[in-house]
């Protein structure tokens, strides 16, 4: 691998003047901590658990999904079958480049790349997640001009409007959450691709970079399951059923 | 200090079998199969969520710690989504009991 670009941090640094860490030690490294691996190790795991919580808060969601759709299963497919089933895989398959620069980026800060190898491959996660949410609205602008969104003014042309109004009730809460997790994650590699811009991060310290690259690996799994439940369940319903 | 560095390759490949798992059920859905509609849906998806954990999340490199935290997140999912199952799947099975 190792063709060895500079590190940004010289380790140890010296003792600070107040005294305070009685020995030589990263810049990075808070004092509660007895060595790097130790604090990104730390870090990594209370970021698992964030996410455990994150799997229990969409797992009800997909309970409830459960549930309606045991209820009415071809009323969920008819509903289903109304979706653009090639604007869902096209967002699939941009949301997986993303995952692909994303993992890129954190291995980039791994082995040291120079600042603008890392920025660069966060822009590209970045552009993509923009990519994804463009989609995202051109099919919610679609729900809104065909009267399906729910509540007062939904209108559903086929036998089962009423499980066709729970289907979109969940898939815009469900595709509403990810959406602003999506927002939120962009957000996130922003300040993360200033950091690096900034030198932050090389083999020594790329916590952040790890960290932030969970975030967005997770929500790109939620997605891969928010697929194929929402858009591919009814792409072979007929109406009046089998 | 420095994780396990997987070479590049490792990324394109798991990114490829990503896309090919994404087209594969693309493909399945067009075809009524009936309840296997379902499975291999759930099934492909299941793997791609495995591979982007293990490889994308380098939980294949973790700690024990991390794998046990991990496990115990979808352990729990299962046991949300069995117990209220078992309810709604076996209502109306002893005669007398409501839908």
């Amino acid at each position: 691998m190792s063709d060895a670009p500079p590190r940004y941090h010289p380790p140890p640094v010296a003792i600070h003047p107040e005294g305070h860490a009685p020995t030589p030690h990263h810049p990075w490294l808070q004092h509660h901590f007895d060595s790097m691996e130790q604090q990104a190790e730390a870090s990594t795991l209370g970021m698992w658990v964030f996410l455990v919580t994150e799997i229990m808060f969409f797992g009800g969601l997909f309970m409830a999904y459960l549930v309606y759709r045991h209820q009415s299963p071809m009323g969920f497919q008819e509903a289903s079958h109304h979706l653009n089933i090639y604007w869902g895989a096209a967002n699939t398959a941009i949301l997986i480049v993303s995952s692909l620069t994303m993992a890129l980026a954190v291995r980039a800060a791994q082995t040291s790349q120079p600042a603008k190898v890392q920025v660069r491959w966060l822009l590209a996660t970045i552009f993509f997640g923009l990519c994804f949410l463009g989609i995202k609205a051109i099919e919610y602008t679609d729900k809104f001009r065909d009267h399906i969104v729910p509540g007062a003014h939904f209108q559903w042309e086929g036998l089962y409007p009423k499980p066709a109004e729970q289907f979109y009730s969940l898939y815009f809460a469900m595709t509403g959450l990810h959406a602003l997790h999506m927002i939120i994650g962009i957000g996130i590699m922003a300040v993360i691709a200033f950091l690096a811009s900034r030198k932050t991060f090389d083999s020594d310290y790329y916590t952040p970079v790890e960290v932030a690259g969970l975030y967005w690996h997770f929500v790109d799994i939620v997605w891969i399951y928010l697929f194929p439940l929402l858009y591919l369940i009814g792409r072979h319903y007929t109406p009046g059923g089998h | 200090m420095s994780g396990h560095v997987a070479p590049k390759t490792m990324y394109y490949f798991v990114f490829a079998a990503l896309i090919v798992g994404t087209g594969l059920t693309v493909l399945v859905a067009f075809f009524d199969l009936g309840v296997f509609n379902n499975i291999l849906m759930l099934s492909i998806a299941c793997a791609k969520a495995l591979l982007v954990i293990l490889f994308f999340m380098h939980v294949r490199w973790s700690s024990r710690l991390t794998w046990l935290v991990v496990a115990s997140g979808f352990f729990w999912l299962i046991i949300l989504f069995g117990i209220t199952m078992t309810d709604y799947l076996t209502r109306g099975m002893v005669p007398g009991t409501p839908r």
